[in-house]
């Protein structure tokens, strides 16, 4: 079986599905930290992302009104997040509010336990993802690297897991990459590695890794040049997928020549 | 009184939804928005009907820029 990447740049991969629809890229944008709408709308170009997040928060006259119309105008799908929730109840009322605003019933389910870190409180979103289930909805939780509480969301009917590489926003990379490796290899939805990408190569590796697909956020938004980071992510993304599809070697102790070993010149004293 | 995100409003006699946006200068043909009413969503359909009791709490949402 061929893996040569076609001529497009696609690999011999499958493209990625989620809940029965299916992507062609497998970067997510998240649109918070973006200075500037131009450059947002440059950003979602570069990346060639087909789901971008928004979060929901109250309406403000002064606000301007384009992000909605920057994003539709790109053709890319809008991807309502909870953030900012510290129970279930918020996150599933923000969930609701966001599908009633935004005619959707994606959500990607944040429920965070503690202010310092974003770190996700795992009862309260295992909770919240159960009952936005139950009401229909595509649940994508925001969750902790944790192999036993992505099987349990998996378990409740999520529609993707989202496991962190690293505190949201905190470009550390991917922190315990053994422990991606493992909800990779149980999870039978799609695991899409969200915050803590720096830069390309962590994109890089989280999709060598196994993932199926990465978002970022502040990777792009805070980058001295975000548009550019988004065109380098977007190609890292596929790096990683050709790199996983060509089968890396085994990691070794000892040294293993390339060269042949036989037919060494001997040269005079 | 009512509240609407989160500021007290005085309003006539118990005032629609449809009235409360009106009166903040937001068109409630607005796409992208959503109301709740003491923490439950009010669908767009009852807008113009759904009275607001003395001391309700109005959320009034919409999209922004967010991870």
């Amino acid at each position: 079986m061929s893996t040569q990447p076609q001529d497009n740049g696609r690999t011999a991969s499958p493209p990625l599905q989620i809940a029965g629809r299916t992507f062609s890229s497998r970067l997510l944008l998240g649109t918070g930290g973006f200075t500037r709408m131009q450059t947002l709308d440059a950003a979602i170009e570069a990346s060639e992302t087909e789901l971008v997040t928004v979060a929901m928060r109250r309406i403000d006259a002064s606000a301007e009104g384009s992000l909605l119309d920057v994003i539709r105008n790109r053709g890319v799908d809008v991807l309502p997040n909870t953030a900012g929730c510290f129970t279930a109840r918020d996150a599933v009322l923000t969930a609701q509010l966001a599908r009633e605003a935004l005619g959707t019933d994606w959500v990607k389910l944040e429920v965070i336990g503690d202010e310092r870190t974003l770190l996700p409180d795992a009862p309260e979103l295992l909770v919240a993802a159960e009952q936005l289930v139950d009401e229909g909805f595509v649940v994508l939780p925001y969750t902790s690297d944790d192999p036993v509480l992505a099987r349990r969301l998996e378990d409740v009917g999520c529609a993707a897991v989202m496991p962190l590489g690293s505190p949201i926003g905190s470009g550390q990379g991917i922190a315990n990459p053994a422990n991606l490796t493992l909800i990779v290899e149980a999870a039978g939805v799609p695991v899409i590695l969200d915050a803590g990408v720096g830069t390309a190569s962590d994109a890089a590796l989280a999709i060598e890794l196994g993932c199926d697909a990465v978002l970022c956020a502040s990777a792009i938004s805070r980058a001295t040049d975000p548009v550019a980071m988004a065109h380098a992510i977007r190609h890292a993304v596929l790096a990683g997928l050709l790199a996983r599809d060509a089968g890396r070697i085994p990691r070794r102790t000892h040294a293993r020549a390339s060269s042949p070993l036989v037919g060494m010149p001997e040269f005079a004293e | 009184m009512i509240y609407v995100n989160g500021e007290p409003v005085d309003t006539r006699a118990q005032p629609t939804i449809r009235d409360v946006l009106v009166e903040r200068g937001i068109d409630p043909a607005t796409a992208g928005i959503a109301v709740a009413v003491d923490a439950e969503v009010a669908r767009r359909g009852v807008w113009p009907t759904r009275t607001l009791e003395d001391g309700a709490r109005v959320e009034i949402v919409r999209a922004v820029q967010g991870g």
